[in-house]
């Protein structure tokens, strides 16, 4: 049987990744509204997906939590229509609208029917142009955001984000919950939300991705009714912070088997010229199944479940951050193990074969994406807000094969620093110790 | 009624077809379903063995899914880990999960590998490997993953007491992670002994979804899995059952780490058989009805938006099992509520729903819903293909499983009814209590 292995090694060398069958139109509105749209036919429905930049760091000065309860209230009641109201008639159309916010984004995620298509449309109109914020129905959004918070309280995995993001961002929007504190929601009012609504829905900070069965004549005009009216500005964007993240490791005591533990340091922002080299790097270092972390935290060892490492680039500021849980007993040898593997990396970069192997994956990895209308709806946007255009699914192939042994090495000891590498640990763990 | 037109519309739309499916079954016995989207370079290659956590032996809870992580050990032909990293190489991603009734293993790769998925999937249905350290070290991680899923989270531990109170003989009381104590016993020969007779062709079927040629996948079926050795004598699937429940079953569970009182009710319930899905179909829409939407449904009216009792109250069903399954009932109070308070108006909207009758007009609303789900689920040709996997490993066939969507049209709201009035027996129920102190309870 040694053929097997030979055909399975020439398998893999010689076949080239596919190429994401995505063909995106940008379309304009007469209204001035720009929009990333891929036809598909097929199957009579449309996803569309609408953000708009700034999120929930636009809050106000003790008003915490506001921009996220407003997106929680939007869809409980408009014009005419009470929560019930709204809600049996989106069901009698079959539509779903999502409305969700974020530190840096708030957005609007709605799937629809050809066959009523103008129905669905008008009526999330109504819950984007005239909401009503009905007393009662604050009221009982803000029992739901109380009940999320007394959760979160005694969670250890919300714990170790509250105290890692409270630790790097201090008093910057991103340092705390955005769901705010059980102080600042109490004493938010159905005014606060037409006002956080008037701060960040507006006509300047908006991105819009469509995939399905609508052509750009028809969405354009679907645009201009659904957003033309929103106000043209919002609230200013927050300052771009640094976070303080200057090594060593916080235990927080916490009654529970297994300890949470929260590790990162500076990142990259995603217009660096070096984000794709970053990018490839912390693949293998903790970017997925197969990474020097998983292999030497789990397949070795057995001290976790899984763990990974991700960068994260807001829209002002940026972390590399990795998570992983280990029982009490064990998760002071984990650490030593995720410090080690960070020096080592640090130190030595990685090796050619881990480069080319990386890349085999990203590239075949990036067509696969392209997965259903929603998916590619959420792409599409995302990209517009990271500033790329629709040729980039075209060549981020090319830009990932191109990074060579040099780049990534040097772009790892630009990035890596194992000194300011920052845990917090959250559980009752043996053999750590705040330092 | 400005929105009636619109509803009708959709009424008059022929459902939309599922993707095109092919099926056919190699001379081994192993089931091969195919499920066409050429719409991207995708292929979705599932494999799911009829066998899973309420098929093991006494004292070994915890085998089957051990088994599962065990299964990215080596082979004779490819090394540890070996099989994940060459999908990784290519592009793709893969996982495996287990379940009561099941066991499935799972890659998502560019539909030009599907070949080189085959290669190794039938590789490792009978050519297993590892290494007594293979066997400790991932021990650990399966512990810890019970850490991780259970016992840091109290929820899941209530969940776990609660259903191992429900089932007094039938294993579907025993977790699926395992029992700890049972956990750290599991060895290199329980797993052998569980995979040599379970993992089989004729104990497995494939599902292919995705840009294929069903043609293509049976030729590369054959060529794989074709030549695999079945075991002979695989019986029917026979468990212990439960006895009659004759008496209300309670508990109350504190732990400090709870946050947000809950009181949950679970009650034996019948699941979804092969040309009998009818009793089924009615409990899924009862269980819609009653707590399938937070604003809407019956329970979210009564306790959320009239009542201001609850934070959260809904009902959940689900009909795919191989034997008796649960229906629920769940409130979370408003604070200040106590949980007896919670419990009764719990009790008193189910009453209050049986006394009012079917809402005919939500009624319609949700068979509305169910309609576009159709169409939406063109969109997610691999949730398809989990949907297929999954029903014909619980013995299911490939008929029962497209005629599911008409037998939900079919219900009429006396079945619904019929199924309320049959489900909501106390004493075929148990109630549990989760708080985060025991005073909260007791003057209730």
């Amino acid at each position: 049987m040694k053929r097997f292995a030979a055909a399975l090694v020439a398998l893999i060398w010689f076949t080239l990744p596919v190429q994401a069958a995505v063909d995106v139109q940008t379309v304009e509105t007469p209204g001035g509204i720009k929009a990333w749209l891929v036809e598909e036919h097929s199957i009579p429905f449309t996803a569309l997906e609408i953000r708009f930049r700034g999120g929930t760091s636009l809050d106000r000065e003790g008003k915490r939590g506001e921009v996220n309860l407003m997106m929680a209230t939007l869809e409980e009641g408009a014009g005419e229509m009470d929560a019930q109201g709204f809600a049996k008639a989106r069901d009698d159309l079959a539509a779903s609208f999502n409305f969700n916010a974020s530190m840096d984004t708030v957005s609007v995620s709605a799937r629809f029917l050809s066959e009523n298509r103008d129905e669905a449309m008008a009526l999330l109109r109504q819950a984007i142009m005239e909401p009503r914020f009905d007393a009662d129905a604050v009221e009982r959004v803000k029992g739901q955001v109380a009940s999320i918070l007394r959760s979160k309280a005694t969670d250890p995995g919300d714990i170790a984000s509250e105290v890692f993001y409270k630790m790097a961002f201090g008093a910057h929007p991103y340092g705390s919950d955005d769901n705010g504190t059980f102080e600042s929601v109490e004493g938010l009012t159905p005014e606060d939300m037409f006002a956080a609504k008037d701060r960040v829905m507006t006509r300047d900070r908006l991105y819009v991705g469509a995939v399905g069965d609508i052509t750009a004549e028809e969405l354009a005009s679907l645009l201009d009714d659904l957003l033309g009216d929103l106000p043209e500005t919002g609230a200013a964007l927050p300052e771009t912070v640094e976070p303080a993240l200057m090594g060593g490791l916080t235990v927080v005591p916490f009654e529970t088997p297994q300890s949470v533990v929260l590790f990162g340091q500076k990142g990259i922002k995603r217009d660096d010229p070096d984000f794709i080299p970053a990018y490839v790097a912390n693949e293998v270092l903790g970017g997925h199944g197969d990474s020097r972390l998983m292999e030497e935290v789990r397949e070795k060892r057995g001290l976790t479940y899984g763990v990974g490492s991700y960068l994260v680039s807001f829209d002002h500021a940026e972390m590399i951050l990795g998570q992983f849980s280990s029982g009490n007993e064990v998760v002071a040898e984990a650490v030593n193990v995720v410090k080690d593997e960070w020096a080592k990396f640090a130190d030595k970069g990685l090796t050619q074969e881990e480069l080319d192997l990386t890349k085999t994956y990203l590239t075949g990895a990036y067509p696969l994406r392209f997965d259903g209308n929603g998916t590619i709806a959420r792409i599409l946007v995302g990209m517009q807000m990271d500033g790329l255009s629709p040729d980039y699914i075209k060549t981020r192939n090319d830009l990932v094969n191109a990074v060579t042994l040099e780049d990534v090495n040097r772009v790892i000891k630009r990035l890596y620093n194992p000194e300011t590498l920052t845990f917090v640990v959250v559980g009752s763990p043996e053999g750590l110790q705040t330092n | 009624m400005k929105y009636a037109v619109s509803a009708a519309l959709i009424a008059l739309s022929s459902p939309a077809l599922a993707a095109e499916v092919s099926h056919y079954e190699l001379e081994n016995g192993m089931e091969v379903v195919v499920l066409e989207d050429h719409r991207a370079p995708v292929v979705a290659h599932t494999v799911w063995y009829k066998i899973g956590a309420a098929d093991e032996p006494m004292g070994k809870s915890g085998i089957a899914h051990f088994l599962e992580h065990l299964m990215f050990k080596g082979t004779d032909d490819l090394a540890a880990g070996e099989l994940s990293e060459t999908v990784t190489r290519n592009g793709g991603s893969d996982n495996a999960f287990t379940s009561w009734d099941y066991t499935a293993y799972y890659q998502r790769v560019a539909a030009d590998r599907l070949g080189l998925m085959m290669q190794m999937e039938a590789d490792r249905m009978r050519d297993l490997e590892m290494t007594e350290d293979d066997v400790k070290t991932e021990r650990q991680v399966i512990l810890e993953e019970r850490n991780q899923r259970i016992d840091n989270d109290p929820g899941a531990l209530f969940r776990e007491q609660t259903r191992a109170a429900q089932y007094l003989n039938h294993p579907y009381g025993i977790p699926i992670i395992g029992w700890r104590q049972e956990m750290e016993q599991l060895s290199r020969d329980d797993a052998f002994n569980f995979y040599h007779r379970y993992y089989a062709p004729n104990n497995a079927i494939l599902v292919v979804a995705g840009d294929v040629d069903p043609d293509e996948v049976y030729k590369l079926a054959q060529e794989w899995y074709g030549p695999l050795e079945p075991t002979p004598g695989l019986g029917e699937r026979v468990r212990p059952q439960e006895p009659p429940q004759l008496a209300e079953r309670r508990m109350t569970m504190t732990d400090a780490r709870v946050a947000q009182p809950t009181v949950m009710r679970s009650y034996l319930a019948p699941e979804r058989d092969p040309g009998d899905q009818t009793k089924a179909a009615a409990l899924e829409i009862l269980a819609s009805l009653l707590g399938g939407n937070s604003t809407t449904s019956y329970l979210a009216r009564k306790l959320t938006f009239e009542d201001q009792t609850a934070i959260y109250a809904g009902a959940y069903y689900d009909g795919a099992s191989i034997d008796d399954t649960t229906f629920g009932l769940v409130i979370v109070p408003s604070p200040g509520v106590p949980m007896q308070e919670a419990e009764d108006a719990l009790d008193a909207a189910v009453a209050q729903f049986i006394a009012d009758g079917i809402d005919l007009d939500q009624f319609e609303r949700l068979k509305t819903k169910l309609r576009a789900n159709l169409i939406y689920a063109e969109d997610d040709v691999e949730g398809q293909a989990r949907r297929y996997g999954e029903e014909l490993a619980l013995g299911l066939s490939l008929e029962d499983i497209e005629a599911w969507p008409d037998i939900l049209q079919a219900v009429t709201p006396e079945d619904v009814m019929a199924a309320a009035h049959e489900v909501f027996d106390r004493r075929r129920a148990v109630t549990g209590w989760l708080m985060p102190e025991m005073n909260e309870g007791a003057d209730g």
